[in-house]
């Protein structure tokens, strides 16, 4: 492509020059194609929430821990430092790390199977000792990586290749909404609940993300960004029937906004 | 003739413990055996009636199958080797407590979150016992699809006869095959409850009750007396092999699972060659058959174990041959299968070339 | 007869289903038979294959690297089972598709323009079953009739309306095939 003529009559190297840049990668994340599938917001989230780390300069000061999902490989992508935890484990990994280095901004990044099934007492009891990380949480309702399975935030009815029959609550269980489980406990400062699917959204995830990290520098307390999100793949749609199904389905049954914030905040 | 069909291992499994009249099934998603929860949610409940419950973790599911056991039922889990590692602190209270069930381990490459391809790494957590304390598991190792339809059935008999944990070892690779498998006839559910089952007190009759605390350190030791009664017992009646060519055989082959499989073949076309294979096949990996390995040893040149770790069951034949002849070792780890050629070139330049 | 094959090609081809369809030939006409497929991330849009083994005997290792016959339908499957294949041995390939076709001489090549022949029918996803009459007609594993069957048997009863195209796609597959 470089060095050739195009229809508008300007060459590849006069296009791309630094007056004509309006948007770029974020430092922070690294040179390498996504696995994700197409339109899956786990890269918008990544995206995201590197564009804050370096906006707010903290390249140098973040930890991140990755879980095990499809995002389990997240190390590849994110240009900090990170450490992989076991499923489920990440919050105790992340409390380990935050005790040694309080000073340091540290994160999780967890599925909705990560953090509200198998890890869920991990996530409670660091919640509930105030431990003062972030902890993202992509609520994409099913294992991704597993191939379709049934999550803690299955929607009731909802068909899994493990609710064969759409989920039935009598049996198993009904949706999680584990933040706002989570606002209840004293030593959580922020809790609030965000959508990558449409631009405002993203803008707004964007925004909670930032302030999250803010609070943490303020040593404020746990901080949970949700994330309603989506899974093409398994849910065997395309990505805009995904994304519609997360504004008619998802959305009305996790409804977007705040669900705690500091009490400094609201003065 | 029961019914023949062609099924995957992992289905096979499935629909084996649907038939063996097996009362709930908890686990949790993980690959290379997700088809087990899957199948089962699709079609248990519906014919059988059987409970089947997504458990939120693996710690979580062996303890639902502590509880369900403890009621006298027929129960099972599955997982592969990262979730296997979880439920051991489960296996010891299920041991301890002397509750029937079965489980399967879908072995998967390791250490750690490892790969999913198939592996053979999780030996010595089978069968030298992953958790704490003095226990053991009977493990029974199928090689084909076949076996873990019968093993199912097998496992629930023995499970019940030595009221104690048992397990399927197995792996990815005879998870995801498809082979022919007979199927036996649906079995009913059980309705007779054990005498120790926890199902509410009876009138005027004492309180049942299932533990793993035994404080006073006499009364824990007669509980471990007890289990190392029946683990004699089961070394003297319930080791289960498979032997082919033993007749004129210079050289043993050994494995056991998938390992055995491509054993089978590398000595196939080893006699092709003119070499006087043999090949023995442990079925049960505890309790592990001593004696036949101890008998054949004087009478043949070598043995050359093949499994897909880094010599894990060799110890034991090891242990067992007695330095009664040469053992050798050859494997591939993280979830490579080492191909029959590749065992047959490393039996000619370390055996016969080495004999030389 | 022991005949053991490797199917492979691009994820989405239908070479997994191809295998299995012949293990369950087999299995109709009561031969012992073995279907290993490659699992994992790897399938996610990029390569597939599948080992089949069908016998009259017990089936020793699932697992092989040398085969009778290798079927590609794609080029990164001919260029890593050509080497594979037994001397005498057969491969059957997708000559719409392989632009550099296998070269060995102490082989059997047979080159079927199955993607060209799906187009004809207009159904690029009978590509497989077009290969698969190739690969019956050329190494007589099993009968036609019975994979018909199989397929028959494990096509869910919602999909029997394709039926008559996979005939179709089966015997056009057949005719390439001059043995
Ligand atoms: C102990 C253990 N059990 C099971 C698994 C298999 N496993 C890997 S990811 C996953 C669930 C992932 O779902 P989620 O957390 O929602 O993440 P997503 O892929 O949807 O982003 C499971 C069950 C594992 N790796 N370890
Ligand atoms: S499987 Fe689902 S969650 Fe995973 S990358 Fe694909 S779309 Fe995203
Ligand atoms: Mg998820």
């Amino acid at each position: 492509m470089s060095g050739a003529p195009v229809e508008h009559g300007y060459t590849h190297e006069q296009i791309c020059i630094p007056e004509n840049l309006i948007y770029q990668r974020p430092g922070t994340l690294l040179e390498q194609e996504f696995h994700y599938c197409p339109g899956c917001g786990h890269s918008t989230a990544h995206k995201i929430f590197m564009e804050v780390v370096e906006e707010m300069g903290l390249e140098g000061e973040v930890i991140g821990v990755a879980p095990v999902g499809c995002s389990v490989f997240a190390y590849h992508y994110l240009n900090v430092d990170m450490q992989q935890a076991a499923h489920g484990r990440a919050c105790a990994v992340a409390t380990g790390i935050k005790r040694m280095l309080p000073d340091k901004i540290v994160f999780t990044y967890q599925g909705d199977g990560d953090l509200a099934a198998i890890g869920t007492a991990e996530t409670i009891h660091a919640a509930n000792r105030g431990e003062n990380f972030l902890a993202i949480f992509i609520n994409n309702g099913i294992y991704g990586m597993t191939s379709g399975q049934m999550a803690p935030t299955t929607l009731p009815g909802m068909v899994t290749t493990t609710s064969p029959f759409g989920r039935d609550t009598k049996t198993q269980g009904h949706p999680l909404k584990i933040g706002e489980l989570l606002a209840l406990l004293p030593g959580v400062a922020y809790v609030t609940r965000q959508a990558v699917d449409i631009p405002k959204n993203i803008r707004k995830a964007k925004k909670a993300l930032q302030k999250a990290l803010e609070y943490q520098k303020k040593g404020l307390g746990f901080c949970l960004v949700e994330i309603v999100s989506n899974c093409p793949s398994n849910w065997k749609m395309t990505p805009l029937e995904s994304n519609k199904f997360v504004e008619e389905k998802m959305i009305p049954f996790y409804p977007l906004g705040d669900i705690k914030v500091p009490q400094e905040e609201k003065k | 003739m029961g019914e023949i069909k062609l099924m995957k291992g992992n289905e096979a499994l499935s629909e084996a413990m649907i038939r063996a009249g097996c009362d709930a099934y908890f686990g949790y998603p993980i690959t290379p055996q997700s088809e087990v929860l899957e199948y089962l949610a699709r079609e248990a409940t519906n014919r059988t009636g059987m409970v089947i419950l997504q458990a939120e973790s693996e710690v979580a599911a062996i303890n639902m199958i502590y509880g369900a056991a403890g009621c006298g039922k027929r129960v099972m889990t599955t997982s592969s080797s990262p979730g296997i590692s979880l439920m051991q602190e489960g296996l010891s209270y299920i041991a301890s407590a002397e509750l029937p069930c079965v489980l399967a381990n879908v072995n998967r490459g390791g250490p750690g979150l490892g790969t999913i391809q198939p592996a053979q790494g999780d030996y010595n957590q089978a069968v030298k016992g992953g958790g704490h304390g003095d226990y053991q598991l009977l493990v029974l190792a199928p090689c084909s699809v076949q076996e873990m339809v019968d093993f199912v059935k097998l496992g629930f008999e023995l499970a019940e006869k030595y009221r104690g944990p048992v397990m399927i070892l197995t792996d990815g690779a005879i998870g995801q095959m498809m082979e022919k498998v007979e199927l036996f006839d649906q079995m009913p559910r059980k309705t007779d409850v054990p005498d120790w089952a926890t199902t509410g007190r009876k009138k005027g009759q004492d309180r049942t009750y299932i533990t793993s605390l035994f404080i006073e350190p006499e009364v824990m030791e007669k509980v471990n007396l007890k289990l190392q009664a029946k683990y004699k017992q089961m070394r003297e009646t319930e080791v289960r092999y498979q032997t082919l060519n033993l007749d004129d055989a210079e050289y043993i082959f050994t494995g056991y699972g998938l390992g055995a499989r491509i054993c089978m073949k590398a000595m196939e076309i080893g006699r092709e060659k003119g070499y006087k294979i043999g090949m023995i096949r442990p079925i049960t990996l505890f309790p592990f058959p001593v004696d036949l390995y101890a008998s054949i040893a004087p009478k043949v040149k070598a043995i050359l174990d093949v499994e897909l770790n880094a010599g894990q069951m060799v110890q034991d034949v090891i242990l067992s041959t007695m330095g009664k002849t040469r053992v050798e070792f050859y494997g591939r780890m993280g979830g490579i299968i080492p191909e029959p050629e590749e065992i047959l070139e490393y039996f000619e330049k370390q055996i016969i070339g080495g004999a030389k | 007869m022991t005949e053991e094959i490797i199917f492979a090609g691009f994820g989405g081809q239908g070479v997994l289903s191809m295998g299995q369809m012949l293990a369950y030939a087999g299995m109709i006409e009561n031969k012992e038979v073995c279907w290993m497929p490659s699992y994992g991330p790897e399938m996610r849009g990029g390569t597939a294959n599948c080992i089949t083994i069908i016998s009259d005997k017990m089936i020793s290792s699932p697992i092989i690297s040398r085969f009778d016959t290798a079927v590609a339908l794609n080029q990164p499957s001919v260029d890593k089972f050509e080497s594979r294949v037994k001397p005498g041995g057969t491969i059957i390939y997708d000559s719409t598709n392989i632009l550099t076709p296998p070269t060995r001489t102490d082989i059997t090549i047979y080159a079927v323009p199955g993607s060209e022949e799906a187009n004809n029918l207009k159904n690029l996803k009978v590509l497989n079953m077009i290969i698969l009459g190739a690969f019956v007609q050329a190494r007589k594993t099993v009968e036609p009739a019975t994979v018909m069957k199989a397929l028959t048997s494990v096509l869910p009863e919602r999909y029997h309306h394709l039926l008559p195209i996979n005939q179709k796609a089966f015997e056009v597959g057949m005719s390439h095939i001059h043995n």
